[in-house]
C-alpha cells in the first residue's frame, strides 16, 4: 500500500505516459461524451416535471381518463425515464466501456499505450 | 390513553421484532468471523456482490422517512408526497452516471479519500471528515426522532420515559450489531431488512390492489370521497411557496450522491463493474418500491381516512401501519411494526459505520497521526468511536423525540447536496480544482446550509416551528438548496481559479485510475 502523498518518480511518470496517451484521451472522451450529456437531458426533465407542478398545477390537474391526471402520468414518466436511462446506460458500459477500459488496462501493463 | 387509538398486539408486535432481532444475530455473528482486518470492518472485504450491495443500498436508503414518511405524506397531502419520491429516485442517476465507478475505483474507506488524493491531504480530508460526520449526525438524528413515534403507536408507549427506554433499547442494540459485525454483518442486516421491507409494501399493495380490482382510478374515487377534497390529485397541498418548492427538489436531487453512508457502500464491491451493477439494482427496488407506496398513501386515505392517521399516536407516520391493520389485522401490523423497526435499526447501524470509518480513518489515523498508526489500532479507534456515537445518537434520539423525521431528513440531504456534491464532481472532472476551491466549497456549502436552516421558518417564527414562541427567521424558505447548492459550486471555482496549485502527477494517477480501476483496492480473499 503506497501512502497517498508519496508515490515514486517512476509511478508518476508512468501514470502521466498514460494520462497523455491517445488511447487514454478516447476513453476519457467516450465516457465523458456519455454521461455529460444524459446528465444534462435528466436534469432537464426533472426541473421542468418540478417547474410544471409548481407553475402550472390547473395543467397537471388536468383529467385524461377517470381520476387520471397529466400530474400522475408525468410523475409516472419521471419514473419510466429513471429506469430506461439506468438500462441504457448499464448496456452501453458493459458493451463500450467496460471493453475499451480493460483493452487499455492491458495495455498499459504490456507497455505498448497509443 | 384512550383505548381506542391503541391497534394491534402489543405482545405480537414485540414477539416479530424480537425474533427478527435473534434471526439478524445470528446471522451476523456467523458472517462475522472473519472481521479483523480494516478492509473486513470498514468495506465488509469488499467481497459482495453488485446485486447484495444493491439491496444493501435500498436497505440503506429507505430510512424510517421514507418508508412511513412518504407513504404518510401521500395519504394526508396526496400528490405533493409522491413529488418527494420522485427526487429521491431521480438523484440515483447522478450516483450511477457520475460517481458511484470512479469513486469505487479511486478511494479505500470514506468519502475523504478520494476528495484528499490529488489535494493536500490534512485540510482537505479534516474538511471531509467534518462534513460526513454533520451529515450523518443529522440523519441519525431523524431516524432515532423517529423511533419514538412509533413505539408510541406499535407498542403503546406514551410516556416519555417508557418512550425514551425504548430508544436506549434500539439504540444499544445497534452497538451490537456494530461491533460484532462490522461492515459485512451491517451490509446482511440491509440485505434482510430490505427484502422484508419490500415484500411487506409488496403485499400490501397487491392487497390493495385487489380490493379496487387493480383500478387505480377507482381506488382515487374513494380517496378523494374520504378526504372530502378532490385537489389531493393535484399538486400543491403541502407545499404553499413555489420558491422553497423547487429549493427542496434541488437537495433532494443532489444530495444522494453526496450522502456519505451512500457512498461509503460502494466500497463493500470487488470491482467498479460491480458498483454500477450495485446501483442498478438499487434504483429498480427503490423505484419499485416508491411506485408501492404511492398506492399504500392514497389507499390508507381511502381505507383508513386521513382525520384517523393524524388522530394515531405516531401522526402522519402512522399511515402504513394503520393501513396493514385495517388490511391485515394484528399479524400484518406485527410484521410491518417489525420491518419498521428493523429499518431504524438497520439504517442506524450504516450510519455509525459511517462516521466512525470517517473519524478513525481520516481523523484519527491521516489528520491526527499522520498515517503511522497500524491498521489494527484504527480498527480498535473505529469500533470505541461507534460506541460514542451510538450513546450520542441514544441522548439525541431522546431529546429529538418527536420532532419532524422528514424535515431532519430533508435537511441531510440540503447539507449533503451542499457540502459534499460540488466537491466531489470537481475533484473527479475538473483538472484545475485545488485545496483552497475545495475548502471553501465544504465549509461554504456546511456554513451557508446551516446558517439558512437556522434562521428559517423550521427553526422559528411560526406555530410548526422547533421553537414556536421565538422569531429570528429572516430566511423565508424551509430548505437552503437554492441558495447554497450554486453558492457551493460557486465558492469551489472562485477559490480554484484564484490559487495556483497542481499536482501533476497525483492528478494523473487519479484519472487514470477512476476510469480504468488500474491500481483500484482489490477485494479481500479470506
Amino acid at each position: 500500500m503506497s501512502s497517498h502523498n508519496d508515490i515514486s518518480e517512476e509511478r508518476a511518470a508512468r501514470y502521466i505516459a498514460v494520462q497523455n496517451s491517445q488511447e487514454f484521451a478516447e476513453l476519457r472522451k467516450t465516457f465523458r461524451k456519455f454521461v455529460f450529456p444524459m446528465t444534462g437531458l435528466f436534469l432537464a426533465w426533472y426541473f421542468l416535471y418540478v417547474i410544471l407542478a409548481t407553475y402550472a398545477s390547473d395543467f397537471m390537474a388536468t383529467k385524461l381518463f377517470g381520476n387520471i391526471t397529466v400530474g400522475l402520468v408525468l410523475g409516472l414518466a419521471q419514473f419510466a425515464t429513471t429506469f430506461a436511462i439506468t438500462m441504457i446506460y448499464a448496456r452501453w458500459a458493459d458493451r463500450v466501456l467496460d471493453p475499451a477500459a480493460a483493452k487499455l488496462a492491458d495495455h498499459m501493463e504490456r507497455g505498448n499505450l497509443q | 390513553m384512550p383505548a381506542a387509538t391503541q391497534v394491534g398486539n402489543t405482545t405480537l408486535n414485540i414477539a416479530i421484532f424480537g425474533l427478527f432481532v435473534l434471526i439478524t444475530l445470528g446471522i451476523v455473528i456467523r458472517v462475522s468471523k472473519q472481521n479483523t482486518t480494516a478492509a473486513d470492518y470498514y468495506a465488509g472485504g469488499r467481497a459482495f456482490s453488485g446485486r447484495q450491495n444493491g439491496i444493501a443500498i435500498t436497505g440503506d436508503y429507505l430510512s424510517a422517512a421514507s418508508f412511513l414518511g412518504i407513504a404518510g405524506a401521500i395519504a394526508i397531502n396526496g400528490y405533493d408526497g409522491f413529488l418527494y419520491s420522485i427526487g429521491f429516485l431521480v438523484a440515483w442517476l447522478v450516483a450511477l452516471l457520475l460517481v458511484a465507478e470512479l469513486l469505487r475505483n479511486t478511494g479505500r474507506f470514506t468519502m475523504a479519500d478520494v476528495l484528499s488524493f490529488r489535494l493536500r491531504q490534512r485540510p482537505v480530508r479534516t474538511a471531509a471528515a467534518v462534513n460526513t460526520l454533520a451529515v450523518s449526525a443529522f440523519y441519525l438524528l431523524a431516524q432515532m426522532a423517529g423511533a419514538g413515534g412509533l413505539v408510541a403507536l406499535l407498542l403503546g408507549i406514551t410516556d416519555r420515559t417508557g418512550q425514551s427506554i425504548v430508544i436506549a433499547i434500539v439504540g444499544a442494540l445497534m452497538i451490537v450489531y456494530v461491533l460484532i459485525g462490522g461492515m459485512k454483518g451491517t451490509t446482511w442486516v440491509q440485505i434482510i431488512k430490505a427484502a422484508l421491507l419490500i415484500l411487506g409494501a409488496g403485499i400490501m399493495t397487491i392487497w390493495v390492489g385487489v380490493k379496487y380490482g387493480f383500478n387505480i382510478s377507482a381506488l382515487f374515487d374513494d380517496a378523494i370521497k374520504q378526504a372530502g377534497n378532490a385537489a389531493i390529485l393535484n399538486p400543491g397541498l403541502q407545499y404553499k411557496n413555489k420558491i422553497d418548492f423547487i429549493s427542496l427538489s434541488i437537495a433532494l436531487v443532489l444530495g444522494t450522491a453526496g450522502l456519505p453512508h451512500v457512498l461509503m457502500r460502494f466500497y463493500t464491491v470487488p470491482t467498479s463493474k460491480e458498483a454500477r451493477r450495485s446501483v442498478v439494482w438499487a434504483i429498480w427496488l427503490i423505484g419499485l418500491f416508491y411506485l408501492f407506496t404511492l398506492v399504500l398513501g392514497y389507499g390508507a386515505q381511502a381505507l383508513v381516512g386521513s382525520a384517523a392517521i393524524k388522530a394515531a399516536p405516531g401522526g402522519v407516520n402512522s399511515a402504513a401501519p394503520l393501513l396493514a391493520y385495517h388490511l391485515g389485522g394484528e399479524l400484518l401490523l406485527g410484521v410491518i411494526s417489525a420491518v419498521a423497526f428493523a429499518t431504524i435499526l438497520a439504517v442506524v447501524a450504516g450510519l455509525t459505520i459511517t462516521a466512525s470509518a470517517s473519524f478513525a480513518h481520516d481523523i484519527y489515523a491521516q489528520v491526527i497521526k499522520r498515517g503511522t498508526v497500524s491498521p489494527d489500532d484504527e480498527v480498535k479507534v473505529a469500533r470505541r468511536t461507534a460506541v460514542v456515537i451510538g450513546a450520542l445518537a441514544i441522548v439525541g434520539g431522546i431529546f429529538a423525540n418527536g420532532q419532524n423525521i422528514a424535515f431532519l431528513v430533508a435537511l441531510a440531504f440540503a447539507v449533503a447536496a451542499s457540502a459534499n456534491l460540488p466537491t466531489i464532481l470537481y475533484s473527479l472532472f475538473w483538472k484545475n480544482f485545488t485545496t483552497r476551491g475545495a475548502l471553501m466549497s465544504m465549509y461554504g456549502g456546511l456554513a451557508s446550509s446551516l446558517l439558512l436552516i437556522i434562521f428559517s421558518p423550521v427553526v422559528s417564527g411560526s406555530a410548526t416551528s422547533m421553537f414556536p414562541t421565538a422569531s429570528f427567521a429572516w430566511f423565508p424558505l424551509n430548505n437552503p438548496g437554492i441558495i447554497s447548492v450554486p453558492l457551493s459550486f460557486f465558492l469551489g471555482w472562485l477559490g480554484s481559479v484564484t490559487e495556483k496549485e497542481h499536482n501533476a502527477a497525483k492528478y494523473a494517477e487519479m484519472e487514470v485510475r477512476s476510469l480504468t480501476g488500474a491500481g483500484a483496492e482489490k477485494a479481500v480473499s479470506h
